[in-house]
C-alpha cells in the first residue's frame, strides 16, 4: 500500500458542499471491473466531472475542474460515502491525491474502507463544517491543518479549530502504518482456540 | 437487564476485545462475488497466505454477468476477465463456486437463503452492502470492503466496534396492495438515507411477524439505505418452516439441536435499545421514490414535496435531485410516464415477487411505451418460475424473462437504462447514474412496478386490483 502512515496534513482543500454523496458518484459501477487497486483516481466523480463521459469536455462547474481548488483534503456535505460498500471509492480518492476527507457525517462502510487505506475521515460538527466552507469560499487557498496526534483540525488563517474523535487503536494504526490484517494474523492462535470452544 | 437479539449473537462471536478499540469478531459465513474479491485474493498471494477456512466461504458470479445467452462466453472483455479471475481464485484457494452454468448460481443474497446456508444466529459478511438481507433469519450480516474481504479470507475474523442498536416496531395490518418493500421505503422516507447510520436495526412488531421470509428479506436488504450497518428480525416458526429441508440446512439430530438454539434467539422483554421507532402499518401506502436517494420517497397518492418545504440547507441537494430526475416539486408523481420496468435485484427477485407480479399481470398486456425486464434472482427461481408457468404469463404480457444476475440494479452488465429514460425499478438504489448514465430511477414494490408495466405510467395498484 502506498502513502502509509499519517501524522499531520497541512494543505489547501477542495470543497464539495453536497449532501449524501454516494459511492456510485465517487466511482461509478462501470469502473469496478478492474482486478487491481490502482488507477481509480482518473475516474473519481467521473459523471460529475465530464460531459458525456468524455475527458475532452469537462463540466466547468464541477469543483475538481476548477483550478482554484486543489489539495490533499476534500471537504464534503453530510453523509459522505453512503450506498455501495465498494472500496474502490476510497481507492479512487486516495489515488487522486486526497489523504483526508472532512464531513459532518460518514457512512459506516466508507469510513472503515477509508481507514483501511490510510485515507483519514475527519468528522466535524455541522457548524465547523460550515466554517470550513465559508473560509474556503472567501479564499480558495485557505490552509487547513489536520493534526492526527492531537486530533485537531484548524483553519490556519482564522485560528478556528475543532477536536475530532478516532478510536485509539485506529489512530495508532494510522500513525504507524499498521493494517488490521497484521493484527488479525497475529491473533491466529486465539482464533483457533475460539473455534474449538464454539464447536 | 435483558439482552437484545443482536447482543446474544454478538457476544457469542467476540474472540477478544482491544482496550479502547474494536473487538476481534468471528465470521461464520463469508459470501464472495467477482467484483469485490480479486484484489483481496491478490493481497493473500502477495503475503503468501492461504484461505484460513475455505469451507466457510461460498462464491457466485452475479454482478456483471449477462442476463441473456449465459451459455455463451461473456462478450464484454473486462466482465469476462473478472468472472474468470473468480473462477481461477476459487480453484486456487479451494473455495466452492456456484458460477455461471451451475444450478445454484444467482445473486449472492438470493442463493444464500434459498440454499439454507444462511441460518439463525450466524455472523455473515460479503463485499456487498446488501448483505444485510441475511438478517431476515436472525443473523448479524453486513457488507464489507475489499480489505476486509481479505481479512476474513485470511483469518475468518474482522475488527469490529459494537454499533448502537435501534428497534423499529411496525404494528397492525397492511392495506391490500401494500408490500414489505413499501414498509421499508416508508421507513427510509421517514428517517432519511442517513437516519440509522451507526446503528444496527431490529425490525419487530405484528406486521413484521406476519411477513413471509422473502418479504422479510426485502426489508432487511434495504437497511443499508438508511445508513444502518445491518438489520435483523428474530427467527420464528416462519423462519424454521422456510429452512427445513433446504440443501444446506441441518438434518436429523443436528436440526433438532439447531432448532433448540434458534428458539432462544429473540430480544428479552427488558432489553434496552438506543433508539426506538413505532410505525402503524395501516398508515403505509404503496410507495415510490422521486429523487436520487432512497429516502426521497412518498406515498403514491402524495405530491412530490415542494422546494420551499425543505430547510434552506437541504434545498441545494433537493433541487439538484429534482433537476436530475426531470420532476417538479409540489406536483403529483402519479401519472408520470415511464419507459422501462425492471423487476429484479437482491431486493425483489425471488419466486414470491415473480408470483405476485404474474398473478396481477395474467391476461393483461404491457403498455406499448414500456420495455419490461424481469430478472430472476437465481437459477432456482428461474426454474421454479418455468415450472409454475410464470414464464408463459410474462411472455403473453410482453415481458422479457431474463437469466439470473444483478442486472439493471447497477448496470454493470449490458442491462442499462438509457440516458433521460424513466425506469420503475424494484431494486434498492435510485442514485444518479445507478442504472445507466443519466438514467432516472423510481424505486417501488413489484406490484407497483407491474402496475406501471401495464399502464405505462406511475399508477396506484390498489385501483387496479
Amino acid at each position: 500500500m502506498s502513502n502509509k502512515s499519517i501524522h499531520t496534513i497541512f494543505s489547501t482543500a477542495v470543497p464539495l458542499p453536497m449532501e449524501n454523496v454516494d459511492t456510485d458518484q465517487i466511482i461509478p459501477a462501470r469502473f469496478l471491473k478492474a482486478t487491481t487497486r490502482e488507477g481509480f483516481g482518473k475516474n473519481l466523480f467521473r459523471d460529475w466531472r465530464y460531459e458525456n463521459d468524455n475527458e475532452a469536455t469537462p463540466k466547468t462547474s464541477f469543483v475538481l475542474n476548477n483550478p482554484a481548488y486543489k489539495g490533499q483534503i476534500l471537504i464534503a456535505g453530510k453523509n459522505f460515502g453512503c450506498g455501495s460498500s465498494r472500496e474502490h471509492a476510497a481507492w479512487a480518492l486516495k489515488d487522486f491525491g486526497f489523504d483526508v476527507v472532512v464531513s459532518s457525517f460518514f457512512a459506516d462502510i466508507f469510513s472503515n474502507n477509508a481507514l483501511n487505506n490510510f485515507l483519514l475521515p475527519v468528522k466535524v460538527s455541522d457548524e465547523f463544517l460550515q466554517q470550513l466552507f465559508d473560509a474556503i469560499k472567501e479564499e480558495a487557498n485557505t490552509m487547513i491543518r489536520v493534526d492526527l496526534p492531537n486530533q485537531l483540525i484548524s483553519i490556519e488563517k482564522t485560528g478556528e479549530s475543532e477536536n475530532f474523535s478516532i478510536n485509539s487503536y485506529k489512530k495508532e494504526c494510522l500513525m504507524n502504518g499498521f493494517d488490521d490484517i497484521d493484527y488479525l494474523l497475529n491473533m491466529k492462535k486465539d482464533i483457533e482456540a475460539f473455534e474449538k470452544q464454539i464447536h | 437487564m435483558g439482552k437484545t437479539l443482536f447482543d446474544k449473537i454478538w457476544d457469542k462471536h467476540v474472540v477478544s476485545t482491544i482496550e479502547g478499540g474494536p473487538s476481534v469478531f468471528y465470521i461464520d459465513k463469508h459470501f464472495i462475488h467477482e467484483v469485490t474479491s480479486p484484489q483481496a485474493f491478490k493481497g493473500l498471494s502477495k503475503r503468501g497466505l492461504k484461505v484460513f477456512r475455505p469451507q466457510n466461504v461460498v462464491a457466485t458470479a452475479d454482478h456483471n454477468v449477462p442476463t441473456l445467452n449465459q451459455h455463451l462466453p461473456i462478450t464484454e472483455e473486462l466482465s469476462r476477465k473478472q468472472v474468470e479471475a473468480l473462477k481461477e481464485n476459487c480453484a486456487a484457494f479451494g473455495i466452492e463456486l456456484y458460477g455461471l452454468g451451475h444450478p445454484y448460481q444467482g445473486i449472492v443474497h438470493v442463493i444464500g437463503p434459498e440454499l439454507g446456508i444462511t441460518q439463525p444466529g450466524m455472523t455473515i459478511v460479503c463485499g456487498d452492502s446488501h448483505t444485510s438481507t441475511h438478517g431476515a433469519f436472525g443473523t448479524i450480516a453486513f457488507g464489507i470492503g475489499t480489505s476486509e474481504v481479505e481479512m476474513v479470507l485470511a483469518t475468518q475474523c474482522l475488527l469490529q466496534t459494537r454499533p448502537k442498536l435501534m428497534r423499529i416496531n411496525v404494528e397492525g395490518e397492511l392495506q391490500p396492495g401494500v408490500l414489505s418493500k413499501d414498509i421499508i421505503l416508508y421507513i427510509i422516507s421517514l428517517i432519511s438515507a442517513s437516519g440509522a447510520t451507526g446503528y444496527f436495526v431490529e425490525y419487530a412488531g405484528s406486521a413484521i411477524r406476519s411477513l413471509s421470509m422473502e418479504a422479510r428479506m426485502t426489508i432487511c436488504n434495504m437497511s443499508i439505505e438508511m445508513g444502518a450497518r445491518g438489520g435483523l428480525i428474530a427467527p420464528d416458526e416462519t423462519t424454521f418452516r422456510y429452512l427445513e429441508g433446504r440443501q444446506f440446512a441441518p438434518k436429523g439430530e443436528a436440526w433438532d439441536s439447531a432448532l433448540q438454539y434458534w428458539k432462544t434467539l429473540s430480544t428479552d422483554h427488558d432489553a434496552k435499545f438506543d433508539q426506538e421507532i413505532n410505525i402503524n402499518a395501516a398508515d403505509i401506502e404503496p410507495m415510490i421514490t422521486y429523487g436520487t436517494n432512497p429516502g426521497m420517497g412518498v406515498g403514491i397518492t402524495h405530491n412530490i414535496p415542494a422546494v420551499d418545504s425543505m430547510s434552506v440547507s437541504d434545498q441545494p441537494s433537493f433541487i439538484k435531485a429534482l433537476h436530475y430526475m426531470g420532476l417538479e416539486g409540489g406536483k403529483p408523481i402519479m401519472g408520470q410516464k415511464v419507459d422501462y420496468v425492471f423487476i429484479g435485484s437482491c431486493t425483489n427477485s425471488r419466486i414470491e415477487d415473480l408470483r405476485l407480479v404474474a398473478g396481477f399481470v395474467k391476461g393483461k398486456k404491457k403498455a406499448d411505451n414500456v420495455e419490461v425486464w424481469v430478472v430472476p434472482g437465481s437459477k432456482q427461481v428461474e426454474q421454479q418460475a418455468v415450472k409454475e408457468g410464470i414464464d408463459k404469463v410474462f411472455e403473453a404480457a410482453g415481458f422479457q424473462l431474463r437469466q439470473p444476475g444483478c442486472s439493471a440494479c447497477l448496470g454493470m452488465n449490458e442491462d442499462k437504462i438509457p440516458a433521460g429514460k424513466y425506469c420503475i425499478s424494484t431494486s434498492n438504489r435510485n442514485f444518479e447514474g445507478r442504472q445507466g448514465q443519466n438514467a432516472r430511477t423510481l424505486l417501488a414494490s413489484p406490484l407497483t412496478a407491474a402496475a406501471a408495466a401495464i399502464t405505462g405510467k406511475v399508477a396506484d395498484i390498489r385501483e387496479l386490483m
